[in-house]
């Protein structure tokens, strides 16, 4: 095989990384102005070409015209009749909002035992919750597969999202570092006032990290909804299929290796993007301070 | 961390100290209990099938290190192995210049616009990754994709990227530059960070904007350099979603799909789950999880040297 170089990056014009000013002369700021959206057209065309494209009928599927001439409504009836898209959706839902709430509330919990108490051991312990994040899921996929499968379970949803009923480590990380934050003060005043620890976590610690735990929820929402791995390895039966998986069946019936009917394919990708991506729009401050959070802190 | 010195003014309780651990570690069981069932269990049992012949039909034996043995001379392991790491080698440097190029920019305009542009670069990162991987297979097709139609546009003659061995992962890199939106994010939180002073200062001294950005600017944020070096090491020889979702898992596309898009995780998965070669695909797993202890090690090590922590307290 011939060894592929560094691959071109794709977006700038611009040098990487030169600063330019805006008050350094108009023919820099023209070109800055034009790299920068530039790059924005290159982010943002690949969206409208999709969408466009499930848009068209067959034939014109890759004209790469910009609007369809003929519109093609009956792609988006069409998946609905191939594949049961309708179930697929309400499946990736129910297994995404499922492992949300789970992870969220359970990461919480543990983070707040990080977070206030003292207690021998807790460094050892945080440390090892640390670790385990650099640990390939590959290591645990199998011995974990055979635990669900001892229990009758392997075949179910289940294993997609129960295992965050047990918290996850990164999450614990990021919550920890929030509850952390808090005046311990508050807590100390609570105390007297006679709280209980379950009334510092769910009363005040909850309460005041509210903007961390819907950062928590939706990344997890995310990473929930765009699995691929775990639907592959767990659902057998195709009306149990997450729109991931749906989508992978479609692309393998329908798409290069079957029938060649790229609008089907075009049209359920769409499908299982589209639901992420309002979902961004409606928490996209929670998405972007969560990342930006993540890097000071890292 | 400034807790800590908060913590330390509370008086040492006694009674009381039980209770706060019994109550802390009524916090932590969540986490306790999953560590127990879903790590470390398994971890122990990953590596006891890693020496046997396990595979749920015939009866399981030990055979010491002939799963190890076998993984080095299999040539599959190699190719697989070979197109994570020169994968890895292409995806996380181009994924850091763009996102840094791209943050860099936006550094440079009022915050209200880059928060416009933060959000648009950020879309794509929702995509879940097997739609990239079907993305691929449609604007990279060869002869009717958009990638080669627009280069056609400017008298380029593109590539048959999705079934010429040498451009398949190219192709996907150039792919998954698409969802850099979130490493952009951070770099832009970094940058944001650096204090003004600093470039004044730099200005007054009269360097180049090279110098500047060399001397000032990645030293200041290579907290986040550094950190977004190893979470896209690590996630980039775990690859999976995408070149599983366009090369593998139908009957059909065995036909097309190239041994170049063999990603090590997919062998993997295909031992495991497919063949149910289960103890073989454990002895793969542990190969990959000390390959990934190894380069991450050298790389906090390397790092070490050139990563500067405001405070110095991390």
């Amino acid at each position: 095989m011939a060894a592929p170089t560094v691959a071109p990056p794709e977006t700038p014009r611009t040098p990487p990384a030169q600063p330019v000013r805006p008050r350094r002369g108009r023919k820099s700021r023209v070109l800055f102005w034009i790299g920068l959206l530039g790059a924005s057209v290159l982010f943002l065309y690949p969206f409208f070409w999709v969408l466009s494209a499930s848009l068209k009928p067959r034939s014109q599927v890759f004209d790469n015209a910009l609007l369809p001439s003929q519109w093609a409504w009956e792609n988006y009836v069409n998946v609905w009749q191939a594949a049961p898209v309708l179930q697929w959706f309400l499946n990736s839902v129910v297994v995404a909002v499922a492992a949300a709430t789970a992870v969220t509330i359970a990461s919480a919990l543990v983070a707040f035992g990080f977070a206030y108490f003292r207690f021998p051991g807790r460094n050892f312990l945080f440390g090892l919750v640390l670790a385990t994040m650099m640990l390939p899921g590959a290591v645990t996929m199998i011995p974990v597969y055979l635990i669900w499968n001892s229990v009758g379970l392997s075949t179910t949803q289940v294993p997609l999202w129960a295992a965050n009923l047990f918290g996850s480590a990164f999450y614990i990380f990021l919550l920890r570092q929030f509850f952390l934050g808090l005046p311990r003060d508050l807590f100390e005043a609570a105390r007297i006032d006679g709280a209980s620890y379950w009334g510092l976590f769910w009363r005040i610690a909850v309460p005041l990290c509210k903007p961390a735990m819907i950062v928590t929820f939706v990344f997890e929402l995310k990473a929930s909804w765009s699995d691929l791995l775990k639907p592959l390895i767990y659902l057998r039966d195709e009306e149990l299929y997450t729109l991931p998986r749906g989508l992978k069946a479609i692309s393998d019936q329908f798409g290069q290796s079957g029938e060649q009917q790229w609008e089907i394919v075009l049209a359920g990708s769409v499908i299982t993007t589209l639901p992420m991506v309002v979902v961004f729009f409606l928490a996209q401050r929670h998405f972007l301070y969560g990342i930006a959070t993540q890097g000071r802190k890292g | 961390m400034s807790t800590a010195t908060r913590q330390r003014k509370r008086r040492p309780r006694g009674k009381n100290q039980r209770r706060e651990t019994l109550a802390a570690f009524a916090f932590l069981s969540p986490w306790i209990i999953g560590f127990l069932v879903l790590t470390a269990g398994p971890m122990i049992i990953s590596l006891v099938l890693s020496f046997t012949n396990y595979d749920g039909l015939q009866e399981t034996r030990g055979v010491g290190w002939d799963n190890y043995e076998k993984l080095l001379s299999d040539p599959k392991v190699r190719k697989s192995l070979s197109n994570t790491l020169i994968y890895a080698v292409m995806i996380v440097p181009s994924t850091m210049i763009v996102s840094l190029a791209l943050a860099s920019m936006l550094s440079r305009i009022g915050r209200r616009s880059a928060g416009v542009f933060r959000t648009l670069f950020y879309l794509p990162e929702v995509t879940p990754k097997v739609a990239i991987g079907v993305l691929f297979l449609l604007l990279f097709n060869g002869q009717v994709g958009m990638v080669n139609w627009a280069l056609g546009l400017v008298g380029i003659d593109g590539p048959q990227w999705s079934t010429d061995e040498a451009w398949v992962k190219p192709g996907l890199v150039l792919m998954n530059l698409w969802s850099v939106g979130g490493t952009v994010v951070i770099y832009l939180a970094a940058l944001n960070n650096v204090p003004r002073d600093l470039y004044e200062a730099a200005d007054l001294d009269g360097v180049s904007r090279w110098q500047r950005f060399r001397h000032v600017t990645v030293p200041m944020i290579s907290g986040a350099l550094f950190f977004t070096l190893i979470i896209q090491t690590i996630s980039a020889l775990q690859t999976f979603d995408e070149a599983y979702a366009a090369f593998y898992g139908s009957a059909a596309s065995a036909s097309y799909s190239s041994e170049a898009a063999l990603f090590y995780l997919i062998y993997l998965f295909q031992q495991a789950f497919q063949f149910l070669h289960m103890g073989y695909a454990s002895a793969m797993a542990w190969l990959l999880f000390v390959i990934i202890m190894i380069i991450t090690a050298i790389q906090v090590k390397v790092s070490k040297r050139f990563v500067y922590y405001e405070g110095g307290d991390r």
